[in-house]
């Protein structure tokens, strides 16, 4: 009878992705957590203050809006891109070069510099030299995202939806082009109508990319710091900031390094978490096919 | 390591987390581990309690910290109890 031999020397070839996470991540971290119970001065001059930190920042009201703001901006992004990029994909051309071209615009947005897309925006939607900003005075909109909180929200929410529902709709357009075409010859004998296509055949074959693209667009949300940076510089008052922006605004536009190191902690804990939920709810899926 | 700031209750926690993954280790080379459910609604194995205790432990400390001014000892001591009940019977 053979024996199974197990042979872990194989970890030693995750060793040096863990030597450059310990740099990159895990020092950074700790480093973080020790910045997070004291007040710093300067490198040399620094007093251990126990929890306080941690007390302001829960029970800090601006890091409160912030924290809201965030989840409103991320769950009314996700609400608009996952249809959309779905509807995107639906009518994208399955053959021939029409699907390479449109393959190619559709990918144009994701493969420009946040910054640019914010400075894009900026000047589209200015209503002296912008088109969209023109338009909208055109069609007699009051319309001025510098001044007006519900015109920076959308126009924020009008460029992630811009720059982000191709990610969704490529991975969509992935998913319908790895469904078998019996699944369509079946659908077709039974005449069933187009709906039911989608709603039978199609949406059950994209669960899981469909899982992968809210994750994706969830935690790239939830992060988002240079696009409304640039737009609309978190205002007007503090109608556009969120979370990063906060931390940055504590941690380098105050130099609070001890609540902007708690706030950092919590903010971490709180994607943690998320990324916890949707990473058991993926498993335990694939797990249940 | 001037550089990092640190300071001994920091120092004693990263130490704490380090001795519990080897601990971890230890462990599971010794008794590797079924994946089991208990009165947590999913299938989880020894380091999956160990991750959802210590991070509902950092929330629970979080909470405390937000709503009362007692010791933080006391949110330790009730996370503890937690974490031996998660490992045991979660």
């Amino acid at each position: 009878m053979q024996t199974k031999v197990e042979n872990n020397k194989a970890w030693f070839l995750v060793l040096p992705v863990f030597i450059i996470v310990a740099f990159s991540a895990i020092i950074p971290l700790m480093t973080v957590v020790n910045y997070s119970v004291q007040d710093i001065f300067d490198q040399n001059t620094s007093y251990f203050v126990g929890a306080e930190w941690f007390k302001q920042v829960m029970l800090d009201s601006r890091l409160h809006d912030a924290l809201i703001r965030q989840f409103l901006f991320s769950f009314t992004i996700l609400l608009i891109e996952i249809p959309l990029g779905i509807g995107v994909a639906l009518m994208m051309p399955t053959k021939g070069k029409s699907a390479s071209l449109c393959l190619i615009l559709v990918a144009i947005p994701l493969l420009i510099p946040w910054n640019v897309v914010g400075t894009i925006w900026q000047i589209f939607g200015r209503e002296d030299i912008g088109l969209f900003g023109a338009f909208m005075g055109a069609i007699g909109v009051d319309y001025n995202y510098a001044s007006d909180p519900v015109d920076a929200w959308s126009t924020v929410v009008l460029m992630d939806v811009w720059h982000w529902t191709p990610l969704v709709a490529l991975l969509c357009y992935s998913g319908l082009r790895a469904i078998p075409e019996v699944y369509y010859q079946a659908a077709r004998i039974d005449q069933a109508s187009r709906w039911a296509v989608f709603r039978y055949i199609q949406l059950p074959k994209l669960t899981n990319v469909l899982i992968i693209g809210v994750l994706l667009r969830f935690m790239d949300s939830f992060m988002i710091y240079t696009e409304p940076f640039v737009l609309t510089g978190g205002g007007p008052g503090s109608s556009t900031t969120f979370l990063s922006q906060a931390l940055v605004q504590q941690a380098i536009g105050q130099f609070d390094l001890g609540p902007a190191a708690a706030f950092s902690l919590v903010y971490f804990l709180i994607i943690l978490l998320v990324c916890w939920v949707f990473y058991t709810t993926i498993m335990n899926m694939q797990k249940d096919k | 390591m001037a550089w990092m700031s640190w300071t001994l209750p920091t120092a004693l926690f990263f130490i704490g987390i380090g001795v519990i993954l080897v601990g971890m280790t230890a462990w599971q080379i010794a008794s590797p581990c079924v994946e089991r459910r208990g009165f947590l609604p999913l299938d989880t194995t020894r380091g999956d309690r160990l991750f959802i205790g210590l991070l509902s432990s950092a929330f629970i400390h979080l909470v405390f910290v937000a709503l009362t001014d007692a010791n933080l000892a006391v949110a330790t001591v009730l996370c503890a109890i937690w974490m031996i009940i998660l490992m045991r019977w979660g």
